[in-house]
C-alpha cells in the first residue's frame, strides 16, 4: 500500500540517464561495487580512445631510429612492460588491444541489439508461424557451442586472412550471431508480458495498427532491461574475441593488436620464465571483464527495488533531512 | 489532529488490553527522501474486541496494524511503542519476535491465493506454525490442524487437510488462512483487508466467521479495511485514519450516526448506499427503448479452450441483451460471471464462439480486424486499472491524443487544442497534458482515461469496473463526472461492475450475470428492490450497507436466505 506518487520528471535528463541515476540511488557496498566497475570501465574506454597518444610505439613496430627492438627483453626504462618474441613493445600492444576490444564490443553489441530487439518485438507481438520459427532457430543457436560458431563464422567471413576491419567485423559478426538470440529472448518475453497489459489493449480498442502498437507503445517499455544485458554481453563479446584470438582465428598482429592473440604467443614464453608477455594482456582482459561485469551486476541490483539496499547512514540522512515527496 | 473522546470508556474498563500503540511514527526512506507514513498514532485493543481501522489508500492503516506483528518494510524507520501483552514489538529481535508471532498475534492477509504456498498441502501450512512453537509429534500437530479447519467451517477437514490450495475456492482458501492464524489460539488477529479479494456473497460468510470466532474464543481482531459496509457489519469500535494520523475513533454506531470530524463525514457521504440515488428512480418502463439498437446479443457464447486436454471454460453462455442508443446498461456479477468477457467481446478484444453479437450492425461472429477498424472510433473503452491502462512512457496528452492520431488527421497544434479541450471536459487542467501518468493520482488518471475514451465522441462507451481500483471519495467524484458527461453527450454505455450500489446509481437498465448466464434484467430500482431470482436476492442481501443498525437487520436476512 501507500504508493505515494513521487515526482520524477522534475529531475534533469542528466539524472535520468541509466548509469548516472543508478549511481545516485546507490549506497554502501553496492555503491562501492558500482564505482569500482565504473572506474575500471572508464579506464578501459579512455585507454581505447587515447591509445595512439599514450602508447610510446605503434602496435606493430619492432624498430625505431636507434635500430631493431630487443626480443623478449625484460621490462626496463624504454620498454616498461618488456618486449615480445617478435620484438613488439608489450605496453603499446596492450594499450592498442583496448582499442580493438572496444571496436569489437561496439560493433557486436550494436548489431545484435538492433536485430535482436526488432525480431523479439515482431515475434512476441504478432506470434504465429514467424514466432515459432524464430524461437526454434534461436534455440538451435543456443544449443550450438558459441565459440565453435564464432570460429566457423570467422572462417566464412575472412577466409583466415584478416585486416583490421575484416578481423574486427569477423569477430563482431560471429559474436552477433551468438547474441541475437539473447536479445530476442529477453525482448520477446517482455513483449509477451506487456501484450496483456491494459495499456496495449487500450491501444488496440482505439484501432491502432500492429506496427503502431509495437513501435509507439511496446518498444520503449520492453527495452528497460537492455542497458543491463548490454554491459553483461560486452564482457562476453570481449571474452569471445580473446578466445578467437587465442585459438588463432583472430586478427593478424600486423593489422591490429589483440589481447587473445598476444596471450597465445606468450604461452611458450611462460615456460622459459618470461612472465611479462602474458601477464599484461591477461590482466587487461581480467580487469576489463571485471569492470563491465561490476557495472552490469550493480545496475541489475539497483534496478530492482527489492535488491536495492539503503546503507544505514543514508537512511538516517534521509529521515532527518525533511520530508520530500509526501504531498499527493 | 484531534482524537475525539471514546464514549463510555467504562464499558470496557474491566477487560484487559491486548495491544497498546503509543505515539507511533513511521517514515519510509525512498530515493526522493523520507515519506512519512504514520504520525503520532495512539490506540488500544481490548480482549474480545473487533477494532476496524478504516482509511483510504496511503492513510497508513496497514503499516500501523502490521507493526503489531513487528512487520515493517526494510526501508521503514519507526519510533514510539507497540506493546503486545507488555512487550514492545518494535524492539524485539530474532528469537523473541518469532516467539510472539503466531502465539500472541497472527495475521490474515488480503489475497488468500498468494498467502498460501501452492506446493504444500494446506494441512502442512497450518502445521508449520503449530510445530514452530510446540514440540509435538506430527500426528498431534495434524490433529490440531484438522481441529482448526473444523473451527473455520471447512467441511470434511480430515480429508481436506491433505488438499493443496488450488483445490479450494477463494473463500475456502481465506478460511484456511484464518485457520492457520487461529491454530495457536493467539489473543490478537490482524486481518489486512481480509475480504477485499472476495466476492460479496463470500465476504458475508468470512465476516460471519470472524464474528463467530470472536464470540467463541474471545480473540481480539484488528480489521483493516477501506469498505465502510464491512466496518458497519463487523466492528465494535472504529478508527478513521487519514494521511498517517488518527482522525477519529468511536464506537461503531456513534461513528456512523454522529461523526464528529469533517473528514469522516465526507468519507461516509461518498460511500454509495444501495437503494439511494437510483438512476432509474421513478421510471416505469425502460427509457430509450425505441431508440436505435447499438448492441444486440442473441444466444451469445464465449468459450475459452482448456490446455492440453483440460476442459475449457464457458465464460458466457446463451446471453441475450440489447443496448439502445443513449442508455446506460449496468451489468452486475461476481468474479467469473462473464461480465468483463461480454464487455471485451463487444470491443473486439475477445472472439465470440457461438450465437450472434451485433455491434453497431457489425456481426462479431465474422470478426476481422480490418473490417471492424472503422467502427472502432464509435466505441470507447475505459479500463479497470487506470494505472495500467496508460503507457508509462507517454505523457497524458499523448495518451489522450492516441485515438486522434489513429483516426483523425490533425496537425500538432490542432491536436494540442483538442487534448486541452478534452481534459477540460473531464475537469483536469490542460497543463496535465505534459505530465506522465504516474504523476497523477488514481482518480485523475481515470478522468484522463475517460477523456481518451470520449476523444472521438463515440456512440458507445464500455466501462469495465472503472471505479473499483479507486478510493470511495474519488469514486464518488468519477461517477458524478461520468453521469454529467453521459447526460451531456448522450452516448450509450455498458457499465460493468461487481458493485450493485454503483451500478444502480448510474444505470437505468440492469442485468445480473451468474456463471455466464443472464439471470434477470430490468429497471435498476426494480431489480434491486424486488429481485426475482434467488441468486440476486442473496447477492443483494450480502452487500454490506454502511449503516450498522440496518446491517444487523440485513444479516438476519442472509441467514434466513442461506438457511432456506
Amino acid at each position: 500500500m501507500s504508493t505515494a506518487t513521487l515526482p520524477a520528471s522534475n529531475k534533469s535528463w542528466l539524472d535520468r540517464l541509466p548509469v548516472i541515476s543508478h549511481l545516485r540511488m546507490s549506497s554502501g557496498l553496492q555503491r562501492g561495487m558500482l564505482i569500482a566497475g565504473l572506474t575500471l570501465s572508464g579506464l578501459f574506454i579512455i585507454t581505447a580512445l587515447f591509445a595512439p597518444l599514450i602508447a610510446p610505439f605503434d602496435f606493430a613496430q619492432s624498430s625505431d631510429a636507434s635500430g631493431d627492438f630487443p626480443r623478449q627483453a625484460a621490462p626496463d626504462s624504454k620498454f616498461i612492460w618488456g618486449t615480445t618474441a617478435t620484438g613488439y613493445d608489450v605496453f603499446s600492444r596492450t594499450l592498442f588491444g583496448a582499442q580493438t576490444a572496444m571496436w569489437v564490443i561496439l560493433a557486436a553489441v550494436v548489431m545484435s541489439l538492433f536485430l535482436g530487439v526488432l525480431l523479439g518485438l515482431v515475434s512476441g507481438y504478432l506470434g504465429g508461424w514467424f514466432d515459432r520459427i524464430a524461437v526454434v532457430l534461436s534455440d538451435a543457436i543456443y544449443a550450438f557451442p558459441s565459440l565453435l560458431l564464432a570460429i566457423v563464422m570467422s572462417i566464412v567471413i575472412s577466409q583466415g586472412q584478416s585486416s583490421l576491419f575484416g578481423g574486427v567485423m569477423a569477430a563482431a559478426i560471429s559474436i552477433t550471431v551468438v547474441f541475437i538470440p539473447q536479445y530476442f529472448r529477453v525482448v520477446r518475453a517482455e513483449v509477451m508480458r506487456l501484450k496483456a497489459e491494459p495499456f496495449v489493449e487500450s491501444a488496440q480498442v482505439i484501432g491502432a495498427s500492429p506496427w503502431r502498437v509495437m513501435f509507439a507503445h511496446l518498444l520503449r517499455n520492453a527495452t528497460r532491461t537492455l542497458p543491463l544485458i548490454f554491459t553483461l554481453n560486452a564482457t562476453e563479446a570481449l571474452l569471445t574475441l580473446a578466445g578467437l584470438g587465442f585459438l588463432g582465428f583472430g586478427i593478424e598482429p600486423t593489422s591490429a593488436s589483440e589481447w587473445g592473440y598476444d596471450l597465445n604467443r606468450a604461452m611458450s614464453d611462460a615456460t622459459s620464465g618470461i612472465w611479462w608477455t602474458g601477464l599484461f594482456p591477461g590482466l587487461a582482459i581480467v580487469l576489463t571483464v571485471m569492470g563491465l561485469t561490476l557495472v552490469g551486476e550493480s545496475m541489475n541490483d539497483l534496478n530492482d527495488p527489492r535488491l536495492r539496499r539503503f546503507s544505514r547512514k543514508k537512511a538516517k540522512r534521509i529521515t532527518q533531512s525533511g520530508q520530500v515527496g509526501a504531498s499527493k | 489532529m484531534t482524537n475525539s473522546p471514546v464514549l463510555n470508556p467504562e464499558a470496557n474498563a474491566g477487560t484487559p488490553e491486548v495491544l497498546r500503540v503509543e505515539d507511533l511514527n513511521i517514515d519510509f526512506v525512498t530515493d526522493a527522501g523520507a515519506v512519512p507514513a504514520v504520525r503520532g498514532v495512539d490506540l488500544q485493543v481490548k480482549t474480545g474486541e473487533i477494532l476496524a481501522i478504516v482509511g483510504e489508500s496511503g492513510s497508513g492503516k496497514s503499516v500501523t496494524a502490521r507493526t503489531a506483528l513487528g512487520i515493517l518494510a526494510e526501508n521503514g524507520a519507526s519510533r514510539g511503542g507497540v506493546y503486545l501483552k507488555g512487550k514492545n514489538m518494535l524492539t524485539l529481535r530474532g528469537h523473541e519476535l518469532r516467539e510472539a508471532r503466531g502465539r500472541d498475534v497472527a495475521m490474515v492477509f488480503q489475497e488468500p491465493s498468494t498467502a498460501l504456498n501452492p506446493v504444500y498441502t494446506v494441512g502442512w501450512q497450518i502445521m508449520e506454525g503449530i510445530r514452530a512453537h510446540n514440540k509435538i509429534s506430527k500426528k498431534e500437530a495434524k490433529a490440531r490442524a484438522i481441529e482448526a479447519m473444523r473451527q473455520v467451517g471447512i467441511p470434511d477437514p480430515e480429508q481436506r487437510v491433505d488438499y493443496y490450495p488450488h483445490q479450494f475456492s477463494g473463500g475456502q482458501k481465506q478460511r484456511v488462512v484464518i485457520a492457520a492464524a487461529l491454530a495457536l489460539k493467539p489473543e490478537l488477529i490482524v486481518a489486512d483487508e481480509p475480504t477485499t479479494a472476495l466476492d460479496v456473497t463470500v465476504q458475508a460468510e468470512i465476516l460471519q466467521l470472524l464474528r463467530d470466532l470472536r464470540d467463541e474464543l474471545g480473540t481480539a481482531i484488528v480489521i483493516i479495511t477501506h469498505n465502510m459496509g464491512v466496518v458497519a457489519d463487523i466492528a465494535d469500535r472504529v478508527i478513521v485514519m487519514n494521511q498517517g494520523q488518527i482522525v477519529e475513533q468511536a464506537p461503531v454506531i456513534q461513528l456512523f450516526e454522529a461523526p464528529q470530524e469533517d473528514y469522516t463525514k465526507s468519507l461516509l457521504a461518498a460511500v454509495p448506499h444501495l437503494g439511494r440515488e437510483s438512476a432509474s428512480e421513478g421510471l416505469a418502463e425502460r427509457p430509450h427503448q425505441d431508440a436505435e439498437v447499438l448492441v444486440e446479443a442473441a444466444g451469445l457464447k464465449v468459450h475459452f479452450p482448456g490446455r492440453l486436454g483440460a476442459p475449457g471454460f464457458t465464460a458466457v453462455n446463451e446471453v441475450d441483451l440489447k443496448i439502445h442508443a443513449g442508455e446506460v446498461y449496468g451489468l452486475v456479477g461476481e468474479s467469473g460471471s462473464g461480465k468483463t468477457t461480454i464487455g471485451r467481446s463487444i470491443a473486439g478484444l475477445n472472439r465470440i464462439t457461438g450465437g450472434s453479437l451485433k455491434v453497431l450492425g457489425y456481426e462479431m461472429a465474422q470478426f476481422k480486424e480490418r473490417t471492424f477498424k472503422p467502427l472502432r472510433e464509435q466505441i470507447g473503452f475505459v479500463f479497470q486499472d487506470p494505472a495500467a491502462s496508460f503507457n508509462p512512457h507517454l505523457t497524458v496528452g499523448e495518451c489522450v491524443a492516441e485515438p486522434l492520431a489513429v483516426h483523425r488527421d490533425l496537425n500538432p497544434p490542432q491536436t494540442r487544442a483538442k487534448v486541452a479541450e478534452l481534459l477540460e471536459s473531464v475537469q483536469l487542467p490542460a497543463g496535465f497534458a505534459n505530465r506522465y501518468p504516474h504523476e497523477l493520482s488514481g482518480g485523475q488518471r481515470q478522468r484522463a482515461s475517460l477523456a481518451r475514451a470520449l476523444a472521438l465522441e463515440p456512440k458507445l462507451l464500455i466501462a469495465d469496473e472503472p471505479t473499483s481500483a479507486l478510493d470511495v471519495s474519488v469514486q464518488a467524484k468519477v461517477l458524478e463526472l461520468f453521469r454529467e458527461l453521459q447526460a451531456e453527450l448522450g452516448f450509450a454505455a455498458l457499465f460493468v461492475s461487481h458493485d450493485l450500489a454503483v451500478v444502480d446509481q448510474l444505470a437505468t437498465w440492469v442485468g445480473v450475470l451468474f456463471r455466464g448466464s443472464l439471470l434477470e434484467e430490468g429497471l435498476g430500482s426494480k431489480v434491486l428492490a424486488n429481485p426475482m431470482h434467488e441468486y440476486t436476492q442473496r447477492l443483494i442481501a450480502s452487500l454490506p450497507v454502511p449503516d450498522p443498525r440496518e446491517q444487523a437487520q440485513r444479516r438476519k436476512l442472509i441467514e434466513r436466505l442461506n438457511g432456506s
